[in-house]
């Protein structure tokens, strides 16, 4: 077995779905002899050829459009935004088209389609690469929203995308791409949707995060461990649907919670989750839920972009007065 | 004849390059020979039959919408040759992908009045063809449906299928960039696609010249590198030719861009008062030029049609149509679980919380 990275683990889950199911496709921009400008689609175009893994005219409204027209005819389009700050023309076909096609034709015709993309900041790309807005998707009704934080769960967690019958939007950290290797099997075994990962267990306070800040909220764990405070991990990685009771139960056990995420603060998809805990869990809550966020601020370019993620200093300084609240 | 490889100076004349194909003047008469395939008692009271239905239909549809038994409704008035036209000009396993406006080709193609009716009542119900499974429901964004057509089209380019994808737009449609990239991509791909621009000169408010600067829409198809034509969208023969004809060169993997020229004799919608905005003078003239008086002129002339057989269709007609309203009003009211029930293909457990909700009449 392999030590991979997320973005081999990307590209071993969609050759993996291609090389089990002949009506999977890959497109987008520059994802065929190019292998995608991050290498998520590498070696597809020499594996499953030119019909299967196609290089689209740089139109993501087109991309997007025409996975809705592959999907209702039963192909399992997997298509590449190649960032998310050029995924808004495409917008117009997720809510508008791919979210509901199921249910406007009350289940005559389905969208099977996952359009993958990169998210977030933390590898110095120029302006409009950086963003993260799964809260903008996590508000569209009839998508999925996912967000791998390992190469173990983005080969899991694609794989089961590919395989569900319903639009996914695969949200991939960029930051996360070659940051760390894993041994993954390419085993076919699909992660399971729709469910939190527990990624550490604790009993003082329950640190709630996705993607690429679960690294920065493991770190702010194990400094609280030289503390004796013991912090219970929990990474979303569905963010829709949320699976609400594992957070619940969490939070059951430890009476505190701090959200993290890289996104900006108001709109953000941690005040979801704190008014889900507000609303049925507020009885078990020692302190108030927490949120450490992006800033409300546009997104800066490179040179300050470690000043707008938030620091495993800001995630202790909230863990901290959280458990000391009175 | 239009010569695709001869762009010409910058000056072209759309009358030389993009000619309206025509066979039936304002009058119904035959101002070319129309061949043994377009001509024809056979092949020609269909579509007058199709046609009148489409209209009969619509106006059932307006009246209802003014005494309260419909939503908003989009009439298709003046415009049935273009959409009954591209119906005809379809084989079955083709896929129709609608804009709002294309009753009668939804009709011919074995969608119900009482879908129709369910769908514009505001019930999504209606999108349940129990005829054309895999066509798709109207598209009310506009020019959403394009991206949707280059789908379709590589699914039976990919499957070595001879089946067409059919996208029916109007003229607004071509402002927009979801059009020009799918027939871009078409292009590149050279996909069985073929898209006719109901051009029937208005976008609620927008004449034509508003929209673009282009003296026709077919030509938008050469930026794309596929072929466009223009067809006389009140004449239902040459809607038929024209869009025959491009659906045969699409299935044969060359795209195409169909034009049909056409007026919207009604208003945009039932919430639109054309009046605001454009001339009653010019909606009077463009009577004397719409394609269901034009056809019956034509067959009358030729002998096919009389007085008794206009009675005993329209008599047929109403008959259906009343019927398909009465089936339509007596259709019971779904459950609010429905919204739910078609979400997801499996309800996730955070949505059943809310589905119970909602059938508990906690609205």
């Amino acid at each position: 077995m392999a030590e991979i990275t997320l973005v081999e683990a990307v590209a071993m889950a969609q050759a993996r779905a291609m090389q089990d199911d002949p009506s999977v496709l890959v497109l987008g921009e520059d994802v065929g002899k190019d292998g995608g400008v991050f290498r998520a689609t590498e070696g597809l175009l020499a594996r499953f050829g030119p019909e299967r893994v196609r290089d689209t005219p740089l139109a993501e409204g087109l991309i997007a459009g025409m996975s809705v027209g592959l999907a209702a005819q039963g192909f399992r389009p997997v298509a590449e935004i190649q960032f998310m700050g050029f995924v808004y023309p495409a917008v117009d076909q997720i809510v508008n088209h791919a979210s509901r096609l199921r249910n406007r034709t009350r289940g005559r015709l389905s969208c099977p389609m996952v359009l993958r993309m990169p998210m977030g900041t933390g590898i110095k790309a120029p302006e409009h690469h950086s963003e993260s807005m799964e809260a903008m998707f996590a508000h569209m009704p009839g998508l999925r929203v996912v967000i791998p934080s390992s190469p173990s769960k983005a080969y899991g967690l694609l794989l089961a995308a590919i395989r569900d019958p319903d639009p996914v939007i695969f949200l991939e950290p960029t930051r996360l791409y070659r940051a760390v290797k894993e041994e993954v099997e390419d085993d076919g075994e699909a992660a399971e949707l729709d469910r939190c990962f527990v990624l550490r267990e604790g009993t003082d306070i329950t640190l709630v995060t996705w993607g690429a800040m679960t690294r920065e909220t493991l770190a702010a764990a194990d400094a609280l461990a030289l503390d004796g405070i013991h912090a219970e991990v929990i990474d979303v990685a569905t963010i829709k649907p949320l699976d609400e009771e594992t957070i619940l139960a969490s939070v059951g056990k430890t009476g505190r919670c701090v959200i993290v995420h890289e996104a900006a603060l108001t709109g953000g998809f941690g005040g979801e989750i704190a008014a889900r805990l507000a609303d049925k869990g507020l009885l078990s809550l020692t302190a108030p839920v927490r949120r450490v966020a992006g800033w409300d601020t546009v997104m800066p370019l490179p040179r300050m972009e470690d000043m707008y993620l938030p620091s495993v200093a800001r995630i202790l300084r909230a863990a901290r007065e959280t458990v000391n609240y009175q | 004849m239009r010569a695709e490889t001869d762009i010409g100076p910058p000056d072209l004349d759309p009358n030389h390059y993009w000619p309206l194909l025509r066979y039936l003047d304002k009058a119904g008469a035959a101002i070319a020979p129309l061949s043994e395939a377009l001509d024809g008692r056979d092949r020609l009271i269909p579509l007058y039959h199709a046609m009148v239905l489409t209209r009969t239909f619509d106006q059932k549809a307006v009246s209802l919408q003014r005494t309260g038994r419909l939503g908003t409704y989009a009439s298709s008035l003046g415009q049935e040759a273009v959409s009954v036209g591209v119906g005809a000009s379809m084989n079955k396993d083709d896929v129709l992908l609608p804009a709002f406006r294309d009753h009668g080709a939804m009709l011919w193609r074995g969608v119900t009045m009482v879908e129709i009716l369910q769908y514009w009542s505001g019930d999504e119900r209606g999108c349940d063809f129990a005829g054309p499974r895999e066509d798709f429901p109207v598209a009310i964004p506009v020019a959403s449906q394009a991206p949707h057509t280059v789908g379709v089209a590589m699914a039976f380019q990919l499957r070595r299928q001879k089946r067409v994808a059919v996208c029916i737009l109007g003229d607004g449609a071509t402002s927009k960039g979801d059009f020009y990239e799918a027939i871009n991509a078409c292009g590149v791909w050279s996909l069985p696609a073929v898209f006719v621009i109901n051009n029937n000169q208005w976008a609620i408010s927008e004449p034509t010249r508003m929209q673009t600067a282009a003296p026709t829409l077919a030509q938008k198809a050469v930026a794309a590198g596929i072929a466009g034509s223009r067809a006389d969208g009140n004449d239902v023969v040459a809607v038929r030719d024209a869009v025959s004809r491009a659906v045969e060169e699409a299935r044969a993997g060359r795209p195409q861009v169909v034009e049909a020229l056409t007026y919207r004799l009604g208003d945009h919608t039932t919430a639109d008062d054309a009046r605001r905005y454009r001339d009653d003078a010019e909606v009077s003239a463009r009577w004397q030029e719409e394609p269901i008086l034009r056809l019956r002129n034509y067959l009358v002339g030729r002998g096919w049609w009389t007085k008794a057989d206009e009675e005993a269709l329209i008599r047929d007609i109403r008959a259906q149509v009343d019927a398909a309203v009465e089936a339509y009003l007596a259709m019971p009211p779904q459950e609010p679980a429905a919204m739910f029930d078609y979400l997801y293909e499996t309800l996730p457990p955070s949505l059943a919380e809310q589905r119970r909700l909602a059938e508990d009449g906690d609205g």
